[in-house]
């Protein structure tokens, strides 16, 4: 899948969308991604009609449902032809690259092509399209990074995040082995095959414990929720934090 | 051949408890993965091979039926004889006659893993015939009476100790070794008796040229050439998916075909195979025949996103690049064909009642996607797999589809469907959450969830209020 892509210049408005696991379990980190937007200099507006992607449905084989919540977003965010900007590089793929896919046959394919073009992953978006720049007021920290696969695969936004860590002077990143390898949650894969995400997951923890950092970094709240989940089920003392939320306590001191 | 039950779950929870095994995966395949990129270094390189290897193999299924006919054309001008089979009953068949017709009873088999989609070997020794695999890996788990877990590396679950013990305790007068270069001396010396004195060679194809008629196929041991060489008959079989249309067609797909299976730049054999021996030639088999199987594949031509299926050159590299088959093993599938593009092929094979279960077992990573070196969308073909399995609306084209359609899933995503497209339940359902979420009964999927890790938690606030609150603009 291609990863170039064209970032818009001169951004004064951008849409967020939340992404529904944030919305319901991790909004602090939705609100730090708005946070930094609107500290770009850039006006965030949050359509109240959105929710999900649709990506639970889409990946479990139930495509109509998929299609229907799809419509719903692309409805929501309709008014402007502002970027649409997400906390989550799995959503965002989804947006991106399987909403054309979804309505390939429609007479809408046309409309869904520019809707997904305005699609870009968070941390992309700040590094690729803002060049923001951050100053470090935090103590020194080792920290570990985890790309969600889509984040990675799909929006190419791996890169664009390490850069943003970089950035803070005070922060030192060290890479995991295997950083490649996805962490078994995928959806409704870690149920419907519980134990095969587990033994993904319980590998993830034993490589995110030997790089002896105190965080593991991410920019997608799902790896987050099984990872963090399962390092608590485990008394592993790493604490899971969402990108935009590092950063935001970071440069605030 | 799909009659057979399959327990995916059962075999999952065996295979993740044997530790040697996982361990014995976890490092061959961590070998080949770097293999591959040292000697595909240059990305830019890779992806231009890439589209050209796909290229040449999406231009071959677009004029299929003329190229498999051009095939044959060919092959017999050149004195191949060439077999159609629609089913693997059929293609079985067609062999066990072409041996009968020799009185061969001894047949030596190059690796095959259409062969093996036949179930040859059981098929033929029920029919008093003996089919002895060649290729070393293929060698040493036929001695266990093992089916292959991989591909390319039919023996990867064993390591060296297990398989020294698996030759002490079958072959006569061998004592135990672990010594590589020993165990590969005891194969070579007993499989040069068997080439010698086999009737019959078998061998797969990896290519088939329909410009020029020939037969290619690369290997590393020889025991291919022996095949295909020593004994007076060589059967060649085939999916009809190996067609491509003219040699120049095959450097990139050679190139990235080693590169990914083995990560080897070329293989020791490249073998093109293009006639029986002539008058006045001093070797060669005097006779060659080719078995055509369908066995499912022209289905799959038929559609446009399933046809991408065929374009596989069985390099299985999406096997080593994929976390669940690492962890899980070849075995566990139940299948000949594992790892991702089994759970693409098998149940388009066998039927989404009996391999249906093989699509679920993907977090749909794109690891495999990423490194195919003909650029199959598997992820996208496993989704379409769940959805023929459920078929919601009823235009289904997979041999079983909408086998798992069930009352309760779909009303839990119509349920799912509502709360996430009408914005008012979506506001009352994650309130609701946010109050009650952690008084939810431990069961179900929450049940599965919670086996290793703890369970969610659910904001008292959610990101729409929160935004809200802080008068964040909403239109």
């Amino acid at each position: 899948m291609a990863h170039t892509f064209t970032y818009p210049r001169d951004v004064k408005t951008v849409y967020y969308f939340g992404t529904c696991l944030v919305d319901m379990s991790f909004p602090q980190a939705g609100m730090a991604g708005i946070h930094l937007l609107r500290r770009a200099g850039v006006e965030v507006v949050f359509p109240q009609e959105q929710s999900c992607c649709g990506q639970p449905a889409y990946n479990s084989g139930f495509l109509e449902e998929a299609r229907a919540v799809a419509r719903a977003q692309i409805k929501a965010f309709s008014r402007a032809d502002w970027p649409i900007v997400v906390p989550s590089g799995s959503c965002a793929g989804m947006m991106r690259h399987h909403y054309p896919e979804m309505f390939a046959n429609d007479p809408e394919y046309f409309d869904v092509r520019k809707f997904s073009e305005r699609i870009f992953e968070l941390g992309d978006f700040l590094h690729n399209a803002l060049h923001v720049r951050y100053e470090d007021k935090g103590k020194p920290v080792k920290v570990t990074w985890h790309s969600s696969c889509h984040a990675m695969r799909e929006m190419g936004a791996t890169a664009a995040a390490k850069a943003l860590i970089g950035q803070l002077s005070n922060v030192e990143l060290v890479e995991i082995e295997r950083e490649y390898e996805c962490c078994g949650f995928g959806g409704t894969f870690s149920i419907k095959q519980p134990e095969i995400s587990a033994a993904m997951v319980a590998d993830k923890i034993e490589d995110i414990r030997a790089t002896g950092a105190s965080a593991i970094l991410s920019g997608d709240c799902g790896c987050l929720m099984n990872i963090g989940g399962a390092m608590e089920h485990k008394g592993v003392p790493v604490a899971p934090r969402h990108l935009a939320e590092f950063i935001w306590e970071r440069i605030n001191g | 051949m799909g009659s057979q039950h399959l327990d995916f779950t059962a075999n999952v929870t065996e295979a993740l408890a044997d530790r040697q095994l996982r361990a014995n995966f976890k490092s061959a395949l961590t070998g080949l993965m770097k293999k591959r990129v040292a000697v595909l270094p240059d990305a830019a390189e890779r992806e231009r091979m890439r589209d050209d290897a796909e290229a040449a193999k999406r231009k071959a299924l677009a004029k299929l039926p003329e190229l498999l006919e051009r095939l044959e054309r060919k092959c017999t001008e050149n004195g191949i004889i060439v077999h159609w089979a629609e089913t693997t009953a059929e293609a079985n068949e067609i062999i066990l006659g072409i041996m009968r017709s020799h009185d061969a009873t001894k047949l030596v088999k190059g690796k095959s893993m259409v062969s093996e989609e036949m179930h040859l070997n059981h098929f033929l020794e029920t029919h008093g015939m003996e089919a002895l695999e060649t290729d070393l890996g293929e060698f040493i788990i036929q001695l266990n009476h093992e089916p292959p877990s991989h591909i390319i590396v039919p023996a990867v679950h064993k390591n060296r100790q297990q398989v020294g013990r698996i030759f002490a305790d079958n072959l006569e007068g061998i004592p135990y070794t672990d010594v590589v270069e020993e165990l590969n001396a005891i194969a070579r010396k007993t499989l040069r008796e068997k080439f010698r004195t086999g009737h019959v060679g078998l061998s797969g194809v990896n290519f088939a040229v329909a410009e020029t008629g020939t037969l290619v196929l690369v290997e590393n041991e020889g025991n291919g050439r022996m095949c295909t060489t020593v004994p007076p008959v060589h059967v060649a079989v085939m999916g009809l998916e190996k067609v491509v249309e003219s040699l120049s067609d095959l450097p990139p797909l050679l190139r990235l075909l080693t590169a990914s299976a083995t990560g080897q730049l070329v293989t020791t054999y490249v073998n093109c195979i293009t006639s029986p021996r002539k008058d006045g030639e001093r070797d060669g088999p005097k006779e060659i025949h080719l078995v055509i199987l369908d066995n499912g594949r022209s289905r799959m031509l038929a559609d446009a996103q399933l046809r991408r299926t065929l374009q596989c050159i069985r390099c299985g590299t999406c096997l080593n690049h994929c976390p669940v088959y690492i962890r899980i093993g070849g075995h566990a599938y139940g299948s000949v064909y594992p790892g991702p593009i089994g759970k693409i092929l098998t149940p388009q094979i066998d039927g989404l009642a009996d391999k249906g279960v093989l699509a679920t077992a993907s977090s749909l990573c794109n690891a495999c996607e990423e490194v195919c070196p003909v650029r199959i969308p598997i992820p996208g073909i496993i989704r379409r797999m769940r959805t023929e399995a459920y078929d919601e609306k009823g235009d289904g084209v997979v041999k079983g589809h909408g086998a798992k359609k069930n009352l309760l899933e779909t009303l839990v995503w119509k349920g799912w469907e509502l709360t996430y497209r009408i914005p008012a339940l979506n506001r009352f359902v994650v309130s609701m959450l946010g109050r009650f979420g952690d008084k939810l009964p431990n069961v179900g999927p929450l049940k599965a969830w919670t086996s290793v890790r703890t369970a969610p938690r659910f904001a008292p606030k959610s990101l729409h209020q929160l935004a809200k609150e802080e008068g964040i603009r909403h239109e």
